[in-house]
């Protein structure tokens, strides 16, 4: 017998509907397809799949990560599959394994790649698209539409044109000023935003005198980056009229209350699944029991409830 | 890969040289799949990225596993905090171990070679083949060294060498290692130790003709396969066929997993 709960976890993100907030964030998941043996794929809210380029793609000479207090750097370098496999392969599988919502991440190096793969992706099962105009790690595209509003806008525009699919657009926090580049992408199309990627960092061996990372840089992630990704959260939700998806250093269901009382409507889950598998059920869990003891019976009673002085 | 995710005893600690330590863990869902070559993931508390420690022996019967590694840095020293009767947060076994022939005759024989701390993950192998096993352990020396005994009580013939003679023959496992070749007869050579040791023995069994297993190490992500941090390169192209436009045509190479593909590869397969 179901036992009925008291509480509702459903999130609401550019119309999709989610059983939960908790979302396993890209690059840390794969295709859905390593943690399976563990939990299935339909206890998380939905899975962002690893960044999909529109050829396959070898990543980056290693060593790709490098540990930092509280946190971690890793430059992978977009490794993936191809859009193609990806569709003829991974998402088979995702919803054989029933997998809630599906969100396909996209990287090109030109708004015509973006508007490519996105174009290949309309007419399958995926429910969402990111966009992501932050990845730090590859020479070109990525990050570096990611940093002008104009990229912006330009890659949102051409994405925009292209499917039909409610689109997410991935912003990095490596900007002046976030809220720009958020009301760019919304001014152009945006469903939602999704904040942050990684920040860009560097460790040296003082040994060799070599940066750890083979690529010298990389992305920051993990508790370090946590009170910049809920600033980030807080000011771009007070900018933009559409949703917003938090991520950054999420670890536990208190960091994820925290990210929604900013304004998120949902969260992505990265670096903590890397050290913890078993973390985005954790932090479900936790949610339910933040709601359970608080008598809230609906997330929206938090989303965006912070009071600032 | 049906590995497990949860907290498992410690029931042994040893401090086997200065600054290498043997763990005892009793985890029998683990032991039961586990097999040679393969690895463990142990969270330690404070760090983000958990520790790959290869599994150095494996007692079904038991329902343990042993685990030796070094002191390396912040997070190894702070997981020798960890005493008999703590519990530690593993993920295992993960990763694809050596390759085992079903049965080997009394007149073949496989040769183990190990550098430093590469010895642990050889040691389950070489016991596997008792006397039809010899295990080359190269320390830099004799107060470095470890497992040779264990190697011994398991009737595998030891041949250890130190970089400075201070045990053993001096210099290298290289050279033992042509020696044993040159006599004949050995099926498989596996080896676990610092990346131009390991490049010198595929070399060297490259010219003998006697297929070989290296096990590598790299800084790790998640161990079971999803983050594509461990990468490895290897010097076939993966899939021709899915060979992106921009590379098609120029010497492309393949990008595995260490975690997942390996630790343990072909020698022939991987770029040392």
């Amino acid at each position: 017998m179901a036992v009925k709960k008291k509480w509702n976890l459903t999130a609401s993100v550019a119309g999709v509907t989610f059983p939960n907030p908790v979302i396993a964030a890209s690059g840390v998941y794969g295709f859905g397809e390593y943690y399976t043996n563990l939990y299935p794929l339909s206890l998380l809210g939905g899975i962002s799949c690893k960044g999909l380029t529109l050829h396959k793609r070898q990543g980056n000479t290693p060593p790709r990560v490098a540990e930092t207090p509280a946190g971690m750097l890793n430059s992978v370098g977009l490794q993936n599959p191809g859009v193609d496999t990806f569709i003829e392969k991974h998402l088979p599988f995702l919803k054989e394994n029933g997998a809630n919502i599906i969100i396909a991440n996209i990287a090109g190096n030109t708004p015509e790649d973006y508007a490519e793969i996105a174009g290949k992706l309309d007419g399958t099962d995926v429910d969402m698209l990111e966009v992501n105009i932050s990845c730090p790690n590859v020479k070109c595209g990525g990050a570096a539409w990611g940093i002008s509003t104009q990229g912006a806008a330009l890659v949102t525009k051409t994405v925009r044109a292209a499917t039909k699919k409610p689109i997410m657009v991935k912003l990095t926090p490596n900007v002046t000023d976030i809220t720009e580049i958020a009301k760019a992408a919304e001014s152009e199309g945006a469903d939602a935003i999704s904040l942050i990627n990684t920040l860009l960092g560097m460790r040296i061996d003082i040994r060799t005198k070599r940066p750890i990372l083979h690529r010298n840089v990389g992305g920051l992630s993990g508790p370090a980056v946590f009170p910049v990704a809920v600033r980030m959260v807080w000011q771009v939700a007070n900018a933009v009229k559409i949703d917003v998806v938090g991520m950054g250093g999420i670890n536990c269901a208190e960091d994820a209350v925290e990210m929604m009382l900013a304004g998120a409507k949902a969260v992505q889950i990265g670096t903590a699944i890397i050290s913890d598998p078993l973390a985005p059920l954790k932090i479900i869990g936790g949610l339910e029991h933040y709601m359970d003891i608080n008598g809230i019976k609906k997330i929206d009673e938090f989303i965006g409830k912070v009071k600032p002085w | 890969m049906p590995y497990k995710c949860g907290s498992y005893h410690i029931i042994e600690k040893t401090a086997i040289s200065a600054g290498v330590y043997s763990y005892g863990i009793l985890c029998p869902d683990v032991a039961e799949i586990a097999a040679p070559g393969q690895f463990v993931h142990i969270k330690v508390e404070g760090f983000t990225l958990r520790r790959p420690i290869s599994i150095c022996d494996i007692d079904r019967r038991n329902g343990s596993i042993r685990i030796v590694f070094e002191i390396r840095g912040h997070g190894t020293r702070k997981l020798v905090d960890a005493k008999v009767g703590d519990s530690i947060d593993m993920i295992a076994p993960l990763g694809k171990g050596f390759t085992l022939p079903d049965d080997i005759s009394p007149d073949r024989r496989v040769i183990t070679v190990g550098g430093g701390i590469g010895v642990a993950p050889l040691f389950s192998v070489a016991a596997a083949f008792r006397e039809n096993a010899t295990a080359i352990l190269g320390f830099r020396s004799y107060d470095k060294i470890i497992l040779a005994n264990d190697f011994k009580q398991n009737d595998v013939h030891v041949i250890t060498c130190t970089d400075d003679g201070s045990v053993g023959i001096k210099g290298t496992v290289t050279a033992p290692l042509e020696a044993e070749l040159v006599k004949g007869d050995v099926d498989m050579v596996y080896a676990c130790g610092p990346q131009p040791m390991l490049a010198a023995i595929v070399g060297i069994c490259e010219k003998a003709g006697v297929p070989c297993e290296v096990s590598l190490e790299q800084r790790m992500g998640c161990g079971v396969g999803a983050c594509a941090v461990c990468a490895c390169e290897i010097k076939r192209t993966l899939n021709d066929s899915d060979v992106s436009a921009e590379t098609a045509g120029a010497e492309t190479l393949g990008m595995l997993m260490v975690c997942r593909d390996g630790p343990v590869f072909k020698g022939e397969e991987v770029v040392l």
